[in-house]
């Protein structure tokens, strides 16, 4: 595969905070790459950079291995869907999908038989001689990606672009991006917050935070192998613990000596362990590699969520069997079941459901996400 | 930008008496006045005088209001122009500074018009006089002395240093609430600094552009008292007409003139709107 984009080694400061750390990222053409992360983690002011709507303090931005550190955005073979689409509204449909063939002075006829096209491909035909203002959100999303994608970008950008849309539309707009993404052979770069979007529609999912890459792969790789606690609590839920490394292939937690598959860690080394909700069976007590007491029963739909005391640490298990409040049970867990992690900064942070069932805590938690969240809204503000 | 929905008739009524009685029965008086004669009986003769009345100027005969009101409609079109001018660039650069620097540049904008209309005019006249600080200066510098004085320009300087904050004002904050993602957006799409002010930020400023052109435009064509001084009084305008002909107690003429100016002032502004309308929100050629 070819590489359209590289980012080597950027950083970036507004006001003196740290927006962006040291970057480095590939990207391959025909790609759908997603930047994951939570707000101020830094994947706008990624995306921007590649815009060209900021410069780098350091580092290259290289496309298609020239370096466009000053190239402006209008000379950029990039395009962007703007957060809240960012629509013309002093022109209707027709004239905001040609804005940038009027800029070229393509010829009228040509301009024409675009636009005519886009505005099929994006399913507005009907909607040519309409103001944009009076669409809905998503008649204006999919005239934001027409608009965009008419200038045949290599690259199109998009800032979190199903962030205003309503549940049902949101999941609508996954599958046709998806569909469109393949049918042009663009390199999509999206943004977005929302984990459940960036497995499904993703190549290859970037997850950042504070600034810093915190791991690429595949979908499945960020979900089964997370390499940071970070991680594996941003994406899905996560039950993370303490454990030591016994050797290749054993590693000890909550009192009990576990098969698993990871090699290649220090004999006796620290370190988190990953078990995903999903992945623990319920057996009878007696039967159990860990035993604990049930806490919290949530009714979920297709599955239970149940909070379960296990000397003190809570775990979230994911069942389809019902158990009760207070019932003693026993937990089985699969050596593949199993994901070991390197101690980081993030150890000890995320994992713990000690306060989930918890009303009073959890509103004190809820009132402290707010406060962080606005805290880097400051510091980026364009998240 | 028209907001439905049922009045608040409580909150309404202080506004409506206020309208009726400083607005509708003023304007109702000098439709009254206008269509009579000294004693009050129906008459067109006030506005036929407006178009016939002719004098003698030097060898040829001119109709003498009409001659007034075109100089009139002459100087306030060019002060407006001139304002715009000057004024759209720096309602830009202020939008797009600093916070600071905007409150800075507001304040100066402001700070001749805490000062009293006839104390700035009088200052005016100091400047431009012929011995006056400008002509001072200039012969300092070598560069010899200029008439100004009682000349036209003269007149549109005054107008154009009393008007521009109104037309300065109305396309800032138009400017100032403009989406500065709109003017990525246009640079994403192609745009150079050129191609984003005339296919975005131009567009999308005509509702403040229109009404700077209204708030200059109208107040300049019935100016009076700034001919006067700075024009040495050669230059009489129609508000001077008007206020001539009601200081002479000739109610019903004066009354005659305003009707007519602001007819035709409506009229006026009724075509700008049009024509901007069409130009702003058009879809086709911008």
């Amino acid at each position: 595969m070819k590489k359209i984009i590289e980012l080597k080694n950027i950083s970036k400061s507004f006001d003196g905070e740290k927006v962006l750390d040291n970057i480095s990222l590939d990207i391959y053409d025909n790609e759908f790459l997603t930047l994951l992360g939570p707000s101020g983690c830094g994947k706008t002011t990624t995306l921007r950079i590649i815009g060209g709507f900021e410069q780098p303090d350091e580092g290259d931005v290289l496309f298609m291995g020239e370096r466009i550190n000053d190239v402006p955005a209008h000379k950029r073979n990039v395009n962007t869907v703007f957060q809240r689409y960012a629509l013309f509204p002093h022109l209707d449909v027709y004239e905001n999908v040609a804005f940038a063939l009027r800029e070229r002075k393509v010829p009228k006829d040509e301009i024409d038989r675009q636009v005519t096209e886009m505005l099929s491909l994006v399913m507005l035909s009907n909607f040519a001689h309409r103001k944009v203002t009076s669409l809905s959100g998503g008649q204006q999303q999919r005239v934001a990606i027409a608009r965009a994608l008419i200038a045949r970008p290599k690259v199109l950008l998009l800032d979190e672009p199903l962030g205003a849309l309503d549940l049902k539309l949101r999941k609508d707009m996954q599958q046709e991006l998806k569909k469109i993404q393949k049918a042009t052979g663009i390199t999509f770069i999206f943004v977005t917050h929302d984990q459940e979007e960036a497995l499904t529609m993703s190549d290859t999912v970037v997850v950042m935070s504070d600034g810093r890459i915190q791991q690429i792969g595949t979908p499945t790789d960020v979900y089964n192998e997370p390499q940071n606690a970070f991680v594996a609590d941003f994406i899905g839920e996560s039950n993370i613990v303490d454990g030591v490394m016994l050797e290749d292939f054993k590693v000890r937690f909550s009192g009990h000596t576990f098969e698993c598959v990871d090699k290649g860690f220090e004999r006796g080394e620290a370190v988190d362990v990953v078990v995903r909700p999903e992945d623990v069976d319920i057996v009878r007590e007696e039967d159990g590699m860990l035993k604990g007491v049930v806490t919290s029963v949530t009714f979920m739909g297709v599955h239970y969520e149940i909070i379960v005391d296990i000397g003190g640490f809570k775990w979230m298990i994911q069942t389809t069997d019902f158990v009760d409040v207070d019932e003693h049970i026993g937990l089985s867990i699969d050596p593949d079941a199993i994901q070991i992690m390197k101690k980081s900064e993030y150890s000890g942070m995320f994992g713990d459901y000690s306060t989930y069932s918890d009303e009073a805590e959890e509103l004190s938690e809820i009132e402290l996400g707010e406060l962080e969240e606005f805290e880097s809204t400051e510091v980026e503000y364009e998240d | 930008m028209k907001t439905k929905g049922k009045p608040v008739w409580g909150l309404l009524g202080p506004y409506t008496l206020w309208a009726a009685v400083f607005i509708v029965v003023p304007l109702i008086f000098v439709a009254y006045y206008a269509f009579t004669d000294n004693s009050f009986t129906f008459t067109f003769d006030n506005l036929l005088r407006f178009f016939n009345d002719k004098s003698q100027m030097g060898d040829t005969e001119v109709r003498t209001y009409m001659l007034i009101f075109w100089r009139s409609l002459k100087l306030a079109v060019i002060s407006t122009v001139i304002c715009l001018l000057l004024g759209y660039p720096l309602a830009y650069i202020m939008s797009r500074a600093s916070d600071r620097s905007q409150k800075i540049m507001m304040t100066l904008l402001m700070i001749p018009m805490w000062m009293n209309f006839l104390i700035r005019t009088y200052a005016w006249m100091t400047i431009l006089q012929d011995t006056g600080l400008l002509n001072g200066m200039l012969t300092r510098l070598g560069l010899g002395n200029v008439h100004i004085i009682g000349t036209e320009g003269a007149v549109v300087i005054g107008m154009v240093y009393d008007y521009l904050p109104y037309m300065v004002l109305p396309i800032y904050s138009v400017m100032a609430k403009l989406d500065i993602r709109l003017i990525e957006a246009a640079r994403d799409l192609g745009c150079n600094n050129y191609g984003v002010l005339k296919r975005v930020i131009f567009p999308l400023s005509m509702p403040g552009v229109l009404s700077g052109i209204n708030m200059v435009l109208i107040p300049s064509v019935s100016t009076f008292y700034i001919s006067q001084k700075l024009g040495n009084g050669k230059f009489f305008l129609i508000g001077d007409a008007i206020e001539g002909q009601y200081v002479a107690n000739n109610l019903h003429f004066a009354a005659a003139m305003a009707f007519i100016l602001m007819i035709i002032l409506l009229v006026m502004m009724a075509l700008i709107k049009k024509f901007t309308n069409n130009m702003a929100y058009g879809g086709e050629e911008i």
